[in-house]
């Protein structure tokens, strides 16, 4: 087999597909990449100064940890810093501000706080300190969501009682239902973030694209992968075409992975989220089903209610619905910088602001 | 966070009822949990997303995929020689 990452960071493949782009455009079209991973690469590797002028990419909310809700965060602080608990997290969250405080700055204090890389990590650490209470902080898309419910059904299987999650996850269809309601939208065409189908099929898109009139391609992560969705984005754009499409078929299938869909369907129910700088979307996240409420770590702890306050100049909001773009705010590179970061974007490897600021996009 | 990275199984095991693979990164190898891919041979290339894997690599897909990209390369390439023998 030939997959190798060096097939797919090809600079001359790259290249003949950019000369593609060039050769199709006509007139100006924005398209979101809705994956913060993607927007990171597309940074990494250079893609958006290699596109015709005519092509605007626009960044999407696919940041978990930038969309995760100030209150679930304010939450997060307070079980951490319960003296039985050992919170457990993805390393991103560590440094997402919250109305004062951050996870890492809970740690500091004291707070039992650790990265785990899975969260079947959390499960070992709850087999290994059965006199402590592991919350772990179930924030993600839909990728990271089998490999939470996984994790639950195991640990319901093996009678693990000390484990919990604090809910958080969140789905991508109707954020892009959202952005596509929002009177002030601008994208014309989407690239789907390639590992959610890969776990979700991409059959969800056919009624989004249909409606809002509007071509959706599902691509992945590699530079040639990125510039391939970015031309079947364009083609469709050009040719008034309006379908979804699949950039990433080695990976993704109309139908996605069919245990991993039942796993989450089995533990999770759709439930209204609160997305940072957003709002609340209507069943646009995942909450634990009655059978499985008592790994609610909601209802393990007594939580005061903290009234929640954003920086005022924080445009992360804007930023992430892709009405603005980070050199929009007058506190970037400013007053807010990922080692002082006013909002999650400028702290998430996968924030649209960090990946300015690492890959030096400080001009327009 | 939905960074996924290719690898290929070297090892599939049951510990304790939990289906779980070693995977090789391009000589690092790890463990990870294929219970969401219990359809996974050996040799096969699982995409790997916090420590499960999410997908298998479809060689077919894949090797049409290329042959795609080869295409677009010789035919930019024919298209940049006719530019420059105008």
């Amino acid at each position: 087999m030939t997959e190798t990452p060096t097939n797919l960071r090809d600079a001359s493949l790259t290249k003949a597909i950019m000369a593609e782009i060039r050769r199709v455009t006509t007139q100006a079209w924005n398209i979101m990449e809705i994956c913060g991973g993607q927007t990171h690469a597309i940074m990494q590797f250079g893609l958006d100064q290699l596109l015709p002028p005519e092509i605007t990419l626009i960044h999407g909310p696919g940041c978990p940890v930038c969309v995760t809700s100030l209150q679930a965060i304010e939450q997060g602080l307070q079980i951490a810093s319960h003296p039985n608990v050992i919170f457990t997290t993805f390393g991103d969250m560590l440094r997402v501000p919250g109305n004062q405080a951050d996870l890492f700055g809970a740690r500091s204090q004291g707070a039992d706080v650790r990265v785990v890389y899975s969260p079947l990590d959390s499960l070992k650490i709850a087999k290994a300190n059965p006199n402590k209470q592991v919350v772990f902080f179930a924030i993600g898309f839909e990728t990271t969501a089998p490999t939470i419910a996984s994790t639950i059904l195991t640990a319901s299987k093996s009678g693990i009682n000390n484990f919990s999650i604090l809910p958080a996850n969140v789905l991508v269809p109707p954020a892009i239902r959202a952005i596509l309601s929002n009177p002030a939208n601008r994208v014309q065409g989407f690239l789907a973030a390639g590992h959610v189908c890969a776990v979700m099929g991409y059959h969800e898109y056919l009624p989004i694209a249909e409606q809002y009139q509007i071509p959706i391609v599902v691509t992945g992560f590699e530079p040639v992968d990125l510039a391939m969705g970015i031309l079947m984005t364009v083609q469709q754009l050009e040719a008034g075409q309006h379908e979804v499409s699949n950039a990433y078929p080695r990976f993704v299938t109309l139908e996605g992975n069919l245990v991993a869909q039942e796993m989450i369907a089995q533990v999770f129910e759709p439930v209204d989220r609160q997305w940072r700088g957003i709002g609340t979307i209507p069943l646009s996240g995942l909450g634990l089903r009655r059978e499985f409420a008592s790994f609610n770590a909601l209802s393990r702890f007594e939580l005061a209610k903290t009234p929640l306050s954003e920086s005022p100049l924080c445009i992360a909001g804007k930023v992430l619905s892709g009405v603005a773009k980070p050199l929009d705010c007058p506190a970037f590179g400013n007053e807010c910088t990922p080692s002082h970061p006013l909002g999650a974007p400028m702290v998430s490897s996968e924030g649209a602001c960090a990946a300015y600021y690492r890959y030096h996009r400080t001009s327009a | 966070m939905c960074l996924g990275i290719p690898g290929k199984v070297t090892k599939i095991y049951d510990q304790d009822n939990i289906l779980m693979a070693a995977v090789d990164f391009d000589g690092v190898e790890q463990v990870v949990c294929v219970a969401t891919t219990p359809e996974v041979t050996l040799g096969q290339y699982v995409l790997v997303h916090a420590g499960f894997a999410l997908s298998v690599l479809s060689d077919s897909e894949a090797e049409e995929t290329f042959k795609i990209l080869r295409d677009l390369q010789e035919f930019n390439k024919r298209l940049t020689e006719e530019d420059q023998n105008q």
